[in-house]
C-alpha cells in the first residue's frame, strides 16, 4: 500500500468527556496510543467506541479534556489522520476514481490521478472505475471508502469496523494493508467485533463499557482474547 | 492559496454532481415558471400595476427557490457523512462554504436567466433598456441570498426540524436584501428608469458583512 516510511505519530486522549444532551458518551477517557502501535477497541455496541474514533479524528469536539498528536508533522497532508466510518464518505454520484481524484487533490497529494489509479488497482476496483459509486455493491463502497482513507498516506488509522461488508478475499487484502501501513510505521487505532485476521495485527487491545475504558492490556491484567471476547470485563 | 485550490475543486464537485443528477435546477426551475405564468393571469400585462407587482413577485420566487435549493444544501452531504470526510481533507473549512455558495450563486443565476424572458413576455414589461445594471442587482441580491442561505442551511441540516428552522431563520435575515432589492428592480423596471445606487451599495455592504461573518464563524456551523 505504501512502501515509504511514515512519519511517527502518537495520539494522546487526556481525561475526555463526550456528552450529547445528558448522556454521557465517553466519561474521563486517558488514552497514550504511541507511534507505531496497532490498537483495537473492544466493547459492547454503544459503549463509545465510534465516538473515541470520531473525536480522534477530529469530527467530533470532545465536552471536556484535550486530544494531542505527539510527534506530528504540522502543515503536512499525512499528518491529518485517514478515517474509516460506518458511513462510506464517497459520493454516490461521482465515479470510483472521481471520488478518490477529489480527496487526492483537497489533500495536496503529488499526481492525485495517478495515486488514485494506483489504490483503485490495490483495491480490486480499477475495471469498475469509472462507475458511479450509486451502483456499488456493500463491499465495493467499503473498498472504496477505504481507499478514500489511504488516499493521502496517513501516519494515523482510524478505522471503525473496517471489515463491515467485506468479503474474505477482501479481509485478507485489508488485513494486508493494514500489516504494510503499520510495518510503514503507522499509529492505528480500530474498533473490531471479535477475534479476526485484522485483529491479529493489534500490539494492544483497549475494552470500552459505557463510555470508559475498563481493561487495558497494556497496563497488565488483560489478554488480547480475553479483551477481543469481552472476557476481561 | 490553499483555500482558493480547495474552493475551486469543490466547486468542480458540486457543479459536477448536480449537472450529473439536475436535482435542484429542474425543481427550481419548474417552480419559477409555474410560480410567474400563474401570477400573470392575474394582472393585465403591461399596466401600470403589472410594472408595480413585477419586481415583488420577481424577488419573491427567486426567495422560494432558494430555499428549495438550501434545503438539501448541506443535507445531501449527511447521506454518506461526506461533510465528514471533506471536514478531514480540506485546511479550511471555509472552502466548503465558498463552494457551496458560489454553486448556489451561480445555480440562483441560472434560473433567473429563465426569469427575466418571462416577466418580460409575460407581464410586457421591457427588461433590456437597463439590462446590466438590472443584472448587477440580481447578481448581489443573489449573492446575499446564498451567503446568508447556504450559513443557515450549514446549521439547520444539523438540527432536528429542519424543514422548518430553514424558513424560520432564513426568512427574518433576509427581509433588508429582499426589501432593497426589490425596490431597487422596481426602479429600474418604472416607465421612467431610475438608477438607486444607494440601495445597490446597500446590498453589497450587506453581502460583505454577511460572507466575513461566514468566515469567522463558519467553522462552528459545521462541528457536531
Amino acid at each position: 500500500m505504501t512502501a515509504t516510511t511514515l512519519p511517527p505519530t502518537g495520539l494522546r486522549f487526556d481525561n475526555v468527556d463526550k456528552r450529547y444532551g445528558g448522556l454521557y458518551a465517553l466519561r474521563h477517557v486517558s488514552l497514550e496510543i504511541a507511534p507505531g502501535e496497532c490498537v483495537v477497541l473492544a466493547g459492547r455496541n454503544g459503549s463509545g467506541k465510534t465516538t473515541l474514533l470520531r473525536i480522534a479524528a477530529q469530527i467530533v469536539l470532545p465536552t471536556a479534556g484535550k486530544l494531542t498528536f505527539p510527534g506530528a508533522a504540522p502543515n503536512t497532508s499525512n499528518g491529518r489522520p485517514g478515517y474509516v466510518g460506518h458511513s462510506t464518505m464517497v459520493y454516490d454520484e461521482l465515479s470510483a476514481e472521481e471520488n478518490l481524484v477529489l480527496f487526492a487533490k483537497l489533500q495536496k497529494v503529488d499526481n492525485p490521478a495517478a495515486r488514485a489509479e494506483d489504490l483503485l488497482r490495490e483495491v480490486g476496483l480499477f475495471e469498475r472505475r469509472d462507475s458511479l459509486v450509486r451502483t456499488f455493491s456493500r463491499g465495493m463502497r467499503q473498498r472504496i471508502a477505504i481507499a478514500r482513507a489511504l488516499i493521502h498516506c496517513p501516519s494515523v488509522l482510524l478505522f471503525d469496523e473496517p471489515a463491515t461488508g467485506l468479503d474474505p478475499l477482501g479481509i485478507t487484502w485489508l488485513a494486508n494493508a493494514l500489516r504494510e501501513m503499520h510495518r510503514a510505521g503507522g499509529t492505528i487505532l480500530m474498533s473490531l467485533h471479535g477475534e479476526s485476521e485484522i485483529s491479529a495485527l493489534a500490539t494492544r487491545a483497549v475494552h470500552i463499557d459505557a463510555g470508559k475504558i475498563i481493561a487495558d492490556t497494556s497496563t497488565g491484567g488483560a489478554s488480547l482474547h480475553s479483551v477481543l471476547t469481552f472476557g476481561a470485563a | 492559496m490553499s483555500l482558493l485550490s480547495n474552493t475551486s475543486v469543490l466547486l468542480g464537485k458540486e457543479l459536477r454532481t448536480e449537472f450529473r443528477s439536475r436535482e435542484l435546477l429542474t425543481t427550481t426551475g419548474v417552480f419559477i415558471v409555474i410560480v410567474l405564468v400563474l401570477f400573470s393571469f392575474t394582472v393585465n400585462p403591461g399596466t401600470e400595476e403589472a410594472r408595480q407587482f413585477a419586481p415583488g413577485l420577481l424577488w419573491l420566487a427567486i426567495l422560494f427557490a432558494a430555499s428549495l435549493m438550501f434545503q438539501s444544501c448541506f443535507l445531501r452531504e449527511q447521506v454518506n457523512d461526506t461533510l465528514s470526510s471533506l471536514r478531514l481533507a480540506v485546511s479550511d473549512p471555509f472552502s466548503i462554504f465558498l463552494a457551496k455558495l458560489a454553486a448556489n450563486t451561480l445555480f440562483l443565476l441560472l434560473t433567473e436567466l429563465v426569469m427575466l424572458p418571462i416577466v418580460a413576455v409575460f407581464y410586457n414589461i421591457p427588461v433590456l433598456p437597463d439590462l446590466p445594471v438590472l443584472v448587477l442587482v440580481l447578481f448581489v441580491g443573489s449573492l446575499g441570498i446564498a451567503i446568508t442561505g447556504t450559513a443557515i442551511s450549514a446549521i439547520s441540516a444539523q438540527a432536528r426540524m429542519r424543514e422548518l428552522l430553514l424558513p424560520l431563520l432564513l426568512l427574518p435575515l433576509l427581509t433588508p436584501v429582499l426589501v432593497v432589492s426589490s425596490i431597487v428592480t422596481a426602479g429600474l423596471l418604472d416607465r421612467n428608469p431610475v438608477v438607486q445606487w444607494k440601495g445597490i451599495a446597500f446590498l453589497g455592504v450587506f453581502d460583505l458583512i454577511f460572507l466575513t461573518a461566514l468566515w469567522l464563524f463558519g467553522q462552528y456551523f459545521l462541528e457536531e
